[in-house]
């Protein structure tokens, strides 16, 4: 029997082959022994790793030997292990000893300020397990020609000590395609999934991955292979011929164009994209680029002040400091809230700390005085919010004025996330409104973002959903005001539709989906769409 | 024994990161000297032949990286050093 599951496509093409299980070596047991028999088990495992990795080392080239140098210079340094041997002295397992000693230096990357240090944990972790599965006496793998790879998730070592020139895919249970392992399948050219959610680990028998849409088919037939890889060649011909027309704008075939802008989060997403090929920046997140700046206005505003150069003239749509609900800060978030997503987030935390939210409204003010820059407001429920938060913007303004420094005052919209909001969008003094579908959704169908099992709940689709977006189209129409969707659902090509017939002409999508958004809406024919509507 | 310091701006683009500190690393334990870095001028110090200890500095992009080395080749770790932070551990 065919079944299909559904995750996120994290390197394109397409693979099939017997599924392999790769279960994470926590799981398993050791016997422990005396302090000096532990001590010996764990300088074995380190030393055994270590020659595993010197040899891979010898083998690579390029980034994939970079990461792997970096790995053997950790392994090689006694410092790695001290903590470990301090707790097998306390008379700890070597397997405990060495978990706990290398959880804490993956924490001390994983709160790191700086996203390059934070991206490293993997690589800790990876060497965490090389050394794990030697003290628990496991062997790598060793795969049948083309197997799909089948794991919660891989870390790079485990990817970089399988063999993939005689095929093969990867479909993972959790990950990200952001993550390193999909970057080295990326540049393998090795078919990867992830997403998939718990029911990964019941694969078995024959599997196929299909990289470009993002799923995975059980026993797929002769017939449903040859089909999925026509479908995954006619995919990859578009994706390819969408990146060659993306600085064309998007128009529809009857004529209609759609604007599409970028979100951002930081610099790196949009490196190597042409501004040209976008009308702005539709939502840059704060909580990202400047978490570790709150207090500091200067930095911020270069911050600010380089999206505004990026953009060449285009919009910029900064949203003020997003934080609570999955962001959390420490010092400025709440903890301990049973439930973060309705609780201190976004602007309700803002108007707690009018300190540093007026560090951000100056610093946005004057990189304004760079560029058109747009100022939005996060999870506004209260029309009274709204204004409170433009009397801190006046305040700004005024104060401003007062000093030498160069500023101008820029537009002040809010995102429509909160149901009862976007019910009530004609009652906001907003200089414009961008629909945040993520959490709207999720608010107006009291279904979890992040849970899996009631995924399909949290549908854009759903009828009362769309019918406050196109309540929040008409409440800007009659103010004049632009109306913009900045959720996943304005990427995602199965929504755009929708979205356009309900009168929205302004989306904005992660940078990387970009160019197929805009070869989607070039093939909508909207007045056919909003007759059958 | 004579003791040598110096301070360079982190200039490349992703600070003292993991293969800057491969590098840096590598370079300081072909000297004799005890060679340490910090990212304050009065400390605290680091031993700059661990990898793993440069790692926990997290010196990012922006940040000046003092030096301090004590023993007969010193002055050529420092200046060694000073060179390959200038040179954006040939990153660039």
């Amino acid at each position: 029997m065919q079944r299909r599951l559904v995750g996120r496509a994290a390197s394109s093409g397409l693979a099939v082959g017997p599924a392999l299980l790769l279960r994470a070596p926590e799981t398993s047991k050791r016997k422990h022994g005396t302090v000096a028999e532990e001590r010996a088990a764990l300088a074995d495992a380190v030393a055994g790793a270590r020659d595993a990795v010197a040899s891979l080392a010898s083998e690579l080239v390029g980034d994939a030997a970079d990461m792997i140098a970096f790995q053997l210079a950790l392994l090689e340094d006694d410092a790695l292990t001290v903590s470990a041997y301090a707790k097998i002295e306390a008379g700890v397992a070597a397997d405990v000893a060495w978990l706990s000693a290398m959880q804490e230096e993956i924490a001390g990357y994983e709160t790191a300020e700086d996203e390059y240090f934070r991206a490293r944990a993997a690589d800790l972790a990876d060497i965490r397990d090389r050394v794990l599965r030697r003290l628990f006496g496991l062997q790598q793998a060793d795969l049948p020609e083309g197997a799909i790879v089948v794991a919660r998730d891989l870390p790079p070592s485990t990817f970089l000590g399988i063999d993939w020139s005689r095929g093969g895919g990867i479909a993972l249970g959790d990950g990200s395609p952001t993550s390193h392992v999909a970057m080295l399948a990326r540049s393998r050219g090795v078919p990867m999934v992830v997403g998939l959610g718990r029911e990964v680990e019941k694969l078995a028998g024959t599997v196929l991955v299909d990289g470009e849409i993002g799923s995975v088919m059980i026993d797929p037939d002769s017939e449903a292979v040859s089909m999925a890889r026509d479908a995954s060649e006619r995919l990859a011909r578009r994706k390819a011929s969408a990146v060659e027309w993306q600085c064309e704008p998007a128009v529809t075939v009857d004529g209609v164009a759609i604007a599409v802008l970028v979100n951002v989060s930081g610099a790196a997403d949009i490196a190597g994209l042409p501004a040209a090929a976008c009308d702005g920046i539709g939502l840059a997140r704060t909580e990202f680029l400047t978490a570790n700046l709150l207090r500091d206005e200067d930095a911020q505003y270069r911050t600010y002040a380089e999206l505004v150069r990026w953009a060449e003239g285009s919009p910029v749509t900064i949203r003020t400091l997003d934080a609570g609900g999955d962001k959390p800060i420490p010092g400025y978030t709440v903890d301990g809230e049973s439930n973060p997503f309705l609780g201190l987030r976004g602007l309700r935390l803002s108007l707690r700390h009018p300190d540093i939210f007026r560090i951000q409204l100056r610093a946005l003010a004057r990189a304004a005085a760079r560029g058109p820059l747009k100022i939005m407001l996060p999870m506004v429920t209260h029309p009274a919010e709204f204004e409170a938060a433009h009397e801190h913007l006046r305040a700004v303004l005024a104060e401003l004025a007062e000093s030498r420094a160069a500023f101008a005052e820029p537009s002040f919209g809010m995102m429509v996330e909160v149901p009862a909001a976007a019910l009530a969008a004609q009652d906001f003094a907003a200089g414009f409104f961008s629909i945040g579908t993520n959490d709207l959704t999720q608010y107006a169908t009291a279904a979890a973002r992040d849970g899996a099992e009631v995924a399909d709940y949290a549908d854009v689709l759903h009828p009362g959903v769309l019918a406050m977006i196109a309540h929040v189209v008409r409440a800007g129409r009659d103010k004049g005001i632009e109306v913009s969707v900045c959720g996943d659902a304005a990427g995602d090509a199965r929504s755009i539709p929708a979205l356009l017939a309900v009168g929205v002409r302004s989306l904005s999508v992660a940078p990387g989906l970009l160019p197929m958004v805009k070869q989607t809406i070039r093939e909508l024919d909207l007045a056919r769409l909003t007759e059958r509507a | 024994m004579q003791e040598v310091k110096a301070h360079a701006l982190l200039t490349n683009e992703v600070g003292l990161h993991a293969r800057p500190s491969v590098k840096l690393t590598q370079l300081a334990k072909r000297f004799a000297a005890t060679v340490e870095v910090a990212i304050r001028a009065d400390g605290p110090w680091t031993d700059a032949k661990s990898p793993v200890k440069i790692m926990r500095v997290k010196a990012a992009k922006g940040e000046t990286l003092f030096m301090r080395a004590n023993g007969s080749d010193a002055q050529a770790a420092v200046t060694a050093l000073v060179d390959l932070v200038n040179r954006k551990f040939e990153e660039e």
